[in-house]
């Protein structure tokens, strides 16, 4: 009878996990105050204390330090580590369930057109993407999700990880308008741009360079024409593309300029120079060679994943693990990505690690993953360190979270709530240790 | 005696040259019109004949007769019927002969537009177009012979006359096997008379050039056919009832027997070139890409002949530094060190021949064969390489190739020693007829002449001083007149106005007020106010007729005065060159010497043995002879070089299971079984990416085939030694191990367009499996019983080879029900998968992984990248390993196998994996998968001593490699790096200016700056990977960006 009971039990466990992370719900919205108490607190400016206390209230963090009273709700966290959650300042997350281009239905990424800048990428974001859980098991609590088609692909949209649907989800709606830079490279067309047309190619037979300053030009013509047309508020007829991009003019929105090359950077700095906007380049690549300019023009950088080959046979070959570090000397403000598909993003606590193996200290190396990744996305008043008066967004982990060693979530929390970190992985893992009788 | 001197009376040569005569003058086409037979008798007297690269005759004479030479010598009797033309002052030399081109031969016809050397994944075409009894592959053509298509053809035939060829080799520079060459002359006649040697050549290359069939697709695959035509030649000689004719194949056989010329476009290709031949008793005269310099020892060593050209690298627009950045030192020290090729050749005691072929315009050819000498090639050997060489390697040497009495009358005649720079060729004589190249040079006319004009009106007197075929002065007086001058080798014109000029070489007077009105008006004085005259030159006297300033005729005498004296400029003195160095490898991070092996002592290290010893604190270990010596304490050795190793972590090196480097083809993927190909046969010792990934801590790594066919290619271990040759990178004395795949990638399902090769399901999969192995072992049973019959089939080779345990596989896996289906198949053919490579569902069929006896090698964390990745799992290593599985973490990944300790260490953190258990899995686990744990994979006194020295615990992401160690031998080191990083980047400034120097003094022998490509190879073929700025997924495109 008892075997038979087991094997019920067993059954349901198993049919529950056959479902796979459907069984994980969103926390409730936190209400009263809770605490997180003997901890290790790196506030992501810089700071650490020791043996430090939080208070959280209804989801905003109400006190920090050492030597506060906690009672009631209390989470201890002694010999624990606890940081502001981590956040992924650009990606296709909850846009492109499978990465690559091998299933069609599971793209939403990326619109038809060049000139896209009506496009938002929030109301394609899928809650209930396989990857958020993952995400969030490893400290990563919030992720600007952007359109990735054409030249002007649209506007992104800042979202928390844990949400029923995309209104829940949007932390901070239309942040930034988002810009593919043609590339400026003499670069002859790959073999597969032949069949498929890539978008940023030139024709054959025509200069590439040529045909990306005229692209540019054309970019430049739309900004000046949007300008115009935004000065005046009636209008016969309503241009939905020009609508779009008035958050740029009155720079309550970032311009998210995607480039690499360093003529392509120059670029940029002009847009913000005819134009205004407070541009923020994405990629960067080889933004170390002019590292000082970019802070004199006041340019943001979000670097493309560290984890990546360096551009040239000649460059050092630890070019993109120091090019963080590069980049703090010159006083640049900058944050770090991870944007490899293959893991699907879960590697950016390491991506700052890396960092601090080639120049950065741990705690700037943090900084470039939370308080400076929300200054550059525009939202560090609520979130990017563990302040008062900011959203509750903190994760605590065992050990160092920049190493992979030692980097095991134990709790996170976002607005105060105490989101779940099981996933369809952690769920795969019961089954099978389970199935072959194993202890964790 | 007394009798045999008959022989040479003259009445008998009258009555033998009458023969020769009539025989000529026979011929199948008719003439229209009346009859004009020539004999074409010259006699060029008082000449410096230059025979060959070892006679010259001064003052000789040379007779021609119909086309060829008759006499030759310096007391040579002019026969009373030839045009005697005075050579005095004039060399003769033969007319070059080039090797190497595809004059007269139809312009290829192109496929469907698909780029060289690749293929097109959803249009896959599985057997040969070609029309006929021919063989299956379209890139082999050996059926072609050029000599059934050439049409000589005169706009082709002028340039290169004009540089001095007088006859060539000739082919179709098209596939893989491309058939037979002939030998013609450049002459401008019927292609019945042009032709000298029908059959000269049988020419091959590693490119399937226009052929629209699949296969090959790569490098190793084009080799793999090759090899296979070799023995089906053989077997095809057995007439096997089965195969019925096969043109290509008995063309194949037939062609043998000429000479075999094969080209290559670089030297990996030289040397690879050579192995297919040694393999099987050819030595092929080989094409190389120029870059022989870069490794010349391994070049000579191949004992091949070779065909260089003068095709050096332009200098690239780099002013602007942003354009410079992309510019790769490799490139820029081929732009400056190519020239010295020719020269590095030579002193190597390499034979070689020189072609125009491959130059951007053949008019380059002098002024890049004189740039060659200057850069070491001696006079006589490009004299040789361009004449003797070429001749007698294609059997010709009877015909071209020297002046000798009997040979063809194809020569040159130049003013000065053919080298001199000043030398120009004034005639290029090709089976005896005349080509004017510089006829205008045959007379010196430069000189001060007495110019007499007169009218009825009377005389007058003025003076040309000429200074080349299109400058003179006039001169009145004291005046320098402006004028007009040509002359083209007979006519002669010129123009001036009778107004002084005071500007040198001023058009129509530029004297204020001097000319009036007339001076000011610009073109129209020229014309309008200008003595123009028209004549010939009769030798020292010029004459002719004109009209002066009025429109008046005039007639004209020009007599020379005085000739000028010879330009008595010095010799142009030879510059220092000041050129870099050939590193190994060549390129970037490279050595001026390959590193050797030392003797090391690591001092007071955390040593993980990664053995049974665990971790020892403070230990020393001791190197010596590329092999761990001695593991304890206070260990000393006087001759060892000592790193102090306290604070710091020793490990033995890293294993990479999976690997793409260092190959410059990764996927032969166009068919679904491809066991006969090899990665072996396109190693590329050169791959920066071994250097960044020894900056990782990588020793070993296995190099694998793609993952595009359900049976893949033949893998090759290799140890990192940067700087070695292909050879030298292999791991010796391993097993062989093969690559299988299967799931999405072999079913084609990134292919936007659909697939049309089987298996298009896992299901398909499983039989082309079963078919292979069916075959296989029908195979072996035939050729047990005929060996002399049975064809010897290299794919099937390669699977016999793994059912007798000779041979062990490596299976691309990801899902279960694949896993095992593969165990199944393997089990009914009496063998074990050795390793599942990927194998991210593992975790769900770990219990019969285990019962088959497989290994696993998975990533850490990879997944939902397709949807056979779903359910990949962090902890699938931690479960296999708690399951008891010999548990490896590979990279794939030509970036992540830099950090493949962190990739280990991520078990710690997913399933809690210890620490000494995650970093075997990068080290002493991958070593019993591949077979080696007793060579490598641990800290062990007898083992190879492959050892990393890292900065921090050696699973922390802050570990740093501080020096990586293979056989003994320091590949990297953190502090040379950085000295390195200095020398590259003052190695590039030098480049960069000397660059704009020459762009600046030479602007259009200049291009725009070309960013250098990084080739990054893949698992799958059929998705695009371009994910860097530079980055590229395959050599061809580099190879295009070339041309």
């Amino acid at each position: 009878m008892k075997k038979i009971f087991l094997s019920i039990i067993s059954f349901l466990f198993i049919a529950v996990m056959a479902k796979a992370q459907d069984d994980v719900y969103p926390a409730p919205q936190q209400k009263g105050t809770l605490y997180i108490t003997n901890a290790t607190i790196h506030v992501g400016n810089g700071q650490v204390i020791e043996n430090g206390t939080i208070e959280i209230k209804d989801g905003k963090i109400t006190k920090v330090g050492a030597g506060i009273n906690a009672s009631g709700n209390v989470v201890d966290a002694k010999g624990k580590q606890v940081y502001p959650g981590l956040i992924l300042p650009n990606t296709d997350l909850g846009l492109r369930e499978i990465a690559g281009n091998a299933v069609r239905g599971s793209n939403d990424f990326a619109e038809l057109g060049d000139w896209n800048s009506n496009i938002r990428s929030i109301v394609a974001y899928n809650t209930d993407s396989r990857v958020i859980g993952v995400l969030r098991a490893n400290g990563i609590l919030l992720a600007n999700v952007a359109p990735q088609g054409g030249t002007l692909p649209g506007s992104s949209t800042i979202v928390q990880l844990d949400a029923w649907n995309w209104e829940d989800a949007a932390y901070k709606m239309d942040v930034g308008i988002h810009f593919n830079m043609p590339g400026l490279l003499n670069r002859p067309r790959g073999r597969f741009f032949a069949f498929f047309g890539g978008g940023q190619q030139a024709a054959a037979g025509t200069d590439p360079v040529k045909a990306a300053l005229d692209k540019i030009e054309e970019v430049k013509k739309f900004f000046r024409e949007a300008k115009a047309y935004l000065s005046e508020a009636n209008h016969a007829e309503t241009n939905l593309k020009f609508e779009a991009v008035k958050g740029l003019f009155d720079k309550k929105q970032k311009f998210y300029v995607h480039c690499n090359e360093v003529k392509q950077m120059l670029v940029a700095i002009d847009f913000a120079k005819e134009f205004g906007f407070n541009v923020v380049i994405v990629g960067g690549s080889d933004s170390w060679q002019i590292a000082d300019l970019l802070k004199q023009n006041n340019i943001s950088v979000i670097l493309g994943r560290e984890f990546d080959l360096p551009t040239m046979a000649d460059d050092d070959v630890d070019q993109p693990f120091k090019t963080p570090y590069m980049l703090k000397k010159a006083g640049v403000l900058f944050c770090l990505n991870d944007d490899f598909e293959e893991t699907r993003y879960r590697n950016l606590p390491f991506n700052a690690g890396q960092a601090v193996a080639y120049g950065l200290s741990k705690e700037e190396a943090l900084r470039a993953i939370t308080l400076d990744a929300a200054k550059i996305l525009g939202i560090d008043d609520r979130t990017g360190s563990i302040e008062v008066g900011k959203d509750a967004n903190i994760i605590i982990s065992k050990g160092d979270v920049l190493d992979m060693r030692t980097s095991i979530i134990t709790d996170a929390f976002i607005q105060g709530r105490k989101v779940s970190l099981e996933n369809k992985q952690t769920q795969l893992y019961d089954r099978y240790m389970h199935k072959y009788g194993l202890d964790k | 005696m007394r009798k045999k001197k008959p022989l040479l009376r003259p009445g008998f040569m009258l009555s033998f040259l009458f023969l020769m005569m009539a025989v000529a003058a026979q011929q199948t086409f008719p003439v229209n019109g009346v009859a004009d037979p020539r004999t074409g008798s010259y006699a060029f007297t008082n000449a410096t004949i230059v025979k060959d690269g070892k006679t010259t005759l001064n003052n000789a004479t040379m007779v021609i007769r119909e086309g060829k030479i008759t006499a030759i010598g310096t007391s040579v009797n002019v026969p009373p019927d030839a045009v005697v033309i005075n050579c005095a002052g004039k060399y003769i030399y033969p007319s070059l002969v080039d090797i190497y081109t595809n004059y007269g031969m139809p312009a290829p016809e192109t496929g469907t537009g698909q780029a060289r050397g690749t293929f097109n994944f959803f249009q896959q075409q599985f057997t040969s177009n070609t029309k006929g009894a021919y063989g299956w592959n379209q890139a082999i053509k050996s059926q072609f012979n050029a000599y059934e298509k050439f049409v000589a053809d005169p706009a082709k035939a002028k340039p290169l006359r004009e540089i001095g060829f007088g006859s060539a080799l000739t082919f179709d520079k098209d596939g893989i096997a491309r058939g037979t060459g002939t030998v013609v002359t450049l002459a401008d006649k019927k292609e019945n008379l042009v032709m000298l040697k029908q059959k000269a050549s049988a020419n091959y290359s590693f490119s399937k050039g226009t052929s629209t069939q699949s296969y090959p697709s790569s490098m190793m695959g084009s080799v793999a056919l090759l090899r296979q035509t070799f023995l089906d030649g053989q077997w095809y000689k057995t007439n096997p009832a089965q195969e019925g004719v096969n043109l290509s194949l008995q063309a194949w056989n037939d062609n043998q027997n000429l000479p075999q010329i094969f080209e290559a476009t670089d030297k990996w290709g030289v040397i690879r070139a050579d192995r297919v031949g040694d393999e099987f008793g050819v030595q092929y005269i080989i094409k190389t890409g120029g870059d022989d310099y870069q490794r010349i020892d391994d070049i000579a060593a191949t004992k091949a002949p070779l065909i260089l050209t003068l095709n050096f690298p332009q200098a690239q627009n780099v002013e602007d530094p942003n354009d410079a950045r992309y510019v790769s030192l490799r490139d820029m020290k081929n732009w400056e060190l190519a020239p010295t090729n020719p020269g590095v050749v030579e002193k190597a005691n390499i034979p070689f021949c020189i072609s125009s072929s491959d130059l951007r315009d053949v008019k380059q050819f002098w002024a890049n064969l004189r740039k060659a000498i200057e850069y070491g090639l001696s006079e006589s050997k490009a004299f040789d390489a361009l004449t003797i060489n070429p001749a007698t390697w294609l059997g010709v040497y009877d015909k071209v190739g020297s002046l000798d009495q009997g040979k063809l009358a194809n020569f040159l005649i130049t003013n000065g020693p053919l080298f001199n720079e000043k030398t120009a060729i004034i005639q290029n004589w090709v089976q005896g007829e005349r080509y004017d190249v510089k006829n205008e040079l045959w007379n010196d006319i430069n000189g001060h002449y007495n110019l007499v004009i007169s009218s009825p009106s009377g005389t007058k007197n003025y003076e040309i001083n000429v200074k080349s075929g299109n400058t003179a002065d006039v001169i009145s007086g004291k005046d320098t007149l402006a004028g007009k001058f040509s002359y083209d080798g007979k006519l002669v014109k010129l123009s001036f106005s009778t107004t002084p000029s005071h500007k040198p070489g001023g058009n129509g007077g530029g004297f204020p007020g001097g000319g009036g009105f007339q001076g000011m008006r610009g073109g129209g004085a020229q014309s309008g106010a200008s003595i123009r005259l028209s004549g010939v030159n009769n030798g020292d006297v010029w004459q002719g007729n004109g009209m002066d300033t009025s429109g008046a005729p005039v007639l004209w005498t020009a007599t020379l005065v005085k000739s000028s004296p010879e330009a008595t400029k010095p010799e142009r003195k030879a510059a220092a060159l000041h050129l870099g160095k050939v590193d190994y490898p060549f390129g970037t991070y490279g050595a001026s010497t390959i590193p050797q092996q030392e003797t090391i002592l690591i001092k007071n290290a955390t040593v993980w043995t990664v053995d049974k010893d665990g971790i020892l604190n403070n230990t020393d270990v001791l190197v010596k002879n590329g092999k761990i010596a001695r593991v304890g304490k206070n260990l000393s050795d006087n001759s060892a070089r000592v790193i102090d190793g306290s604070g710091k972590y020793l490990t033995p090196g890293i294993i990479d299971e999976h690997s793409h480097i260092a190959a410059f083809s990764i996927n032969e993927g166009a068919e679904s079984v491809t066991s006969e190909v090899r990665i072996a046969d396109n190693l590329n010792p050169e791959d920066i990416a071994i250097y960044r990934e020894l900056s990782g801590g990588v020793t070993t790594a296995q190099i694998l085939h793609g993952s595009a066919n359900v049976i893949d290619g033949q893998s090759q271990l290799i140890k990192l030694r940067w700087g070695v040759n292909d050879e030298g990178l292999k791991f010796k004395g391993a097993d062989p191990f093969i690559k299988f795949a299967l799931g999405e990638n072999v079913k084609r399902t990134a292919s936007s367009q659909g697939n049309q090769r089987y298996p298009d399901t896992r299901m398909g999969v499983e039989e082309v499996q079963m078919d292979a192995f069916t075959r296989a072992r029908d195979y072996e049973k035939q050729l047990k019983a005929l060996p002399a019959t049975t064809r010897r089939n290299l794919e099937l080779d390669a699977l016999v080879e793994i059912m007798n345990k000779k041979r062990f596989i490596t299976c691309h896996s990801y899902v279960q029900s694949e896993i095992t289906e593969l165990m199944r198949v393997a089990e009914k053919f009496g063998f074990k998968v050795n390793t599942f490579t990927h194998i991210l569902e593992g975790y769900k069929v770990a219990d019969k992984l285990k019962a088959h006896g497989s290994n696993t090698s998975t990533f850490s964390d990879w997944w939902e990248y397709k949807l056979e990745v779903q359910d990949a799992i962090a902890y699938n290593a931690s479960i296999l390993n708690k399951m008891g599985l010999n548990v490896c973490i590979n990279s794939d990944d030509a970036e992540m196998a830099r950090r493949l300790n962190q990739e280990a260490a991520k078990s710690v953190k997913y399933g809690g994996m210890s620490e000494e258990d995650a970093f075997k899995m990068v080290t002493i686990n991958p070593a019993k998968a591949l077979h080696i744990q007793d060579k490598v994979g641990s800290i062990k006194v007898g083992k190879d001593a492959d050892l990393v020295l890292w900065s921090d615990n050696p699973l922390s992401v802050y570990a740093v490699a501080l020096y990586t160690i293979v056989d003994g031998t320091v590949y990297f080191d953190r502090d040379r790096d950085l000295q390195l990083r200095k020398e590259i980047s003052a190695e590039r400034n030098r480049l960069v200016k000397k660059m704009i120097a020459e762009g600046r003094s030479n602007p259009f022998a200049m291009t725009a700056a070309r960013p250098s490509l990084q080739v990054i190879l893949h698992c799958e073929d059929d998705v695009d990977h371009q994910k860097g700025l530079l980055e590229t997924d395959s050599y061809d495109d580099v190879i295009n960006q070339n041309q």
